[in-house]
């Protein structure tokens, strides 16, 4: 029924392979322009100290990342390999959203079923959501140890607005699909699991982008108060010790590990919305 | 069932019903009896927002009269029925669902047996001509098209009574006419009640036995006209058909007449 099946059957005219061509050409400019800015952002990091128009001790070098990450690989009595370190914010991201993610529309769909709950939680939610979250890592830590602050830190920055964001895309499911669902007889469960959630997925996942990313916020905020592993930990040790080379090489693994997440997210969405 | 010929398969006694706000209550439908035949195809026409509409839920059993009863089959209503389909304003077909689980959809609500409703839909849905779209998505269909899944998908749960909400409205003129056509004939060959609610008099006339005509809020019943036409061989002409016959004019008249009394006052 597409477009270019409708077309395929004739041989495509000579305009259209022209529009094809040009269309081809926009998107090679955008993504040259795209590295363009990388190569110049790094080129003006390296010069800039070699320069001498920035102290080299608070920016280091780009330079210097990949052999101070080589170096960091190997494990020292005193400290991880800089893999492990990688991998224990990464976990700690993934649980987190993942929690968020289930308690989240858990929470939403109660709200949803007893409309009462909403009302009456509904300022609450809205001042949970709008706190300063990190305002109570120093709390967390004191509470729930070293390593479940992580996690509680994790989970309390990207809740608050999983709950707001499901619950309004559940408000947003057209209410003549609940009517229909009604004719035939569904009960409230049905309604729920037959309209309300299927009907809410492109919500479920455009809130997933957002909490992925509050989530690693989250944890690696709580890796500057309690940690002894993890990327938020290097980046605090490694400014403590004054060696920006360190830090630079956790932030830019943080980079990359967020890209990476935001790629998995994109290749989930569009697999589901192939559906749609 | 033990239900003699002539008693109707739904009746309406003295119903009413308010909706409740903070603005205070609206009057919606005041003193409505009415009883429909087994088999017999009625349209309700009045104006917008005249509770026509609400007619339907109440007889669907989604909502309760604050006043009266509903009666299908001499039994209260009192909720839905799998006696009863209803076709909606538009088709609210599920986009994450194929044209085949849309059209089941009714049948898995009430836990029926899927393989056979399966089938039964599979049936339905060629009949329509949309046997090459079962694993389609809705959006790749055309408006016609959907509608036609939403008539399958009620008519999948086999009901006896089908009510219908201005099924056509949402589509273009000569669609709408062509399916006009299409569902009167289905609904009568295969023996259903039918109600249609509209405030198109022309859909009205040309597709019911019997126009019930409802005032303006709080809808009463105005007036109820038996419509016939002469053919030769005594069977009701299709809408398109009747839309050509020489009484159409005479009863289009005579209901634009009676809703144009409340534009007036």
């Amino acid at each position: 029924m597409s477009k270019a099946e409708f077309v395929g059957a004739a041989p495509p005219s000579a305009q259209y392979l022209e529009w094809l061509r040009q269309e081809r050409r926009g998107r090679m400019i955008v993504r040259a322009t795209q590295l363009a800015i990388l190569v110049a952002f790094l080129i003006l990091w390296e010069l800039a100290p070699r320069l001498d128009l920035i102290n080299p001790l608070f920016t280091s070098y780009p330079s210097t990342i990949w052999p101070t990450f080589l170096e960091l690989l190997n494990a020292t009595p005193q400290q991880a390999s800089i893999l492990a370190h990688t991998w224990s914010t990464v976990f700690a991201t993934v649980v987190g959203f993942t929690t968020a993610m289930l308690f989240g529309t858990a929470i939403a769909s109660a709200l949803w079923w007893w409309n009462g709950l909403y009302r009456v939680l509904d300022p609450y939610l809205v001042v949970a959501n709008a706190m300063p979250k990190t305002a109570f890592v120093p709390l967390f830590y004191i509470w729930l140890g070293a390593t479940f602050s992580i996690y509680g830190m994790s989970l309390a920055i990207s809740l608050f607005i999983t709950i707001l964001m499901i619950y309004s895309g559940f408000q947003g499911i057209d209410p003549n699909k609940i009517k229909l669902a009604q004719t035939f007889g569904a009960s409230k469960g049905q309604v729920l699991t037959k309209v309300v959630l299927p009907g809410s997925v492109p919500t479920l996942i455009a809130t997933l982008k957002v909490n992925a990313g509050l989530s690693l916020v989250g944890v690696v905020v709580g890796e500057f108060q309690s940690a002894s592993l993890g990327l938020g930990y290097l980046i605090q040790y490694g400014s403590q010790i004054f060696k920006m080379n360190i830090v630079m090489t956790a932030i830019t693994l943080l980079a990359i590990a967020s890209s990476l997440m935001y790629l998995a997210i994109s290749w989930l969405e569009a697999a589901v919305m192939r559906r749609r | 069932m033990g239900i003699a010929a002539n008693s109707p398969k739904v009746e309406l006694r003295d119903v009413g019903l308010r909706y409740f706000g903070r603005e205070g209550e609206t009057e919606a439908l005041k003193g409505i009896s009415l009883s429909v035949a087994p088999g017999e195809f009625v349209a309700i026409i009045g104006q917008s927002g005249c509770g026509k509409s609400t007619l339907l839920s109440l007889i669907s059993g989604i909502l309760s009269p604050t006043e009266g009863s509903v009666l299908v089959d001499g039994g209260d209503v009192t909720g839905p029925s799998r006696k009863v389909g209803y076709m909606l304003q538009q088709d609210y077909l599920f986009e994450w669902r194929t044209i085949l689980e849309n059209a089941v959809l009714g049948a898995e609500i009430q836990g029926a047996n899927m393989a056979m409703a399966r089938e039964r839909a599979t049936q339905l849905l060629t009949r329509y001509g949309l046997g090459q779209f079962l694993q389609h998505l809705p959006r790749q269909l055309s408006g016609g098209m959907r509608q036609r899944v939403a008539l399958a998908r009620t008519l999948c749960t086999e009901p006896d009574i089908v009510l219908l909400d201005e099924p056509f409205s949402a589509l273009d003129s000569q669609t709408r006419i062509a399916l006009a056509d299409e569902v009167s004939e289905i609904l009568r060959r295969e023996g259903k009640t039918a109600i249609l609610v509209t405030h198109d008099i022309g859909e009205a006339v040309s597709m019911a036995e019997r126009v019930i005509v409802l005032s303006r809020r709080p809808g009463r019943v105005k007036s109820d006209h038996a419509i016939r036409f002469k053919t030769v061989d005594g069977a009701r002409p299709a809408p398109f058909a009747a839309r050509n016959a020489p009484e159409f004019n005479g009863y289009f008249n005579a209901l634009w007449r009676e809703l144009e009394v409340h534009v007036e006052g």
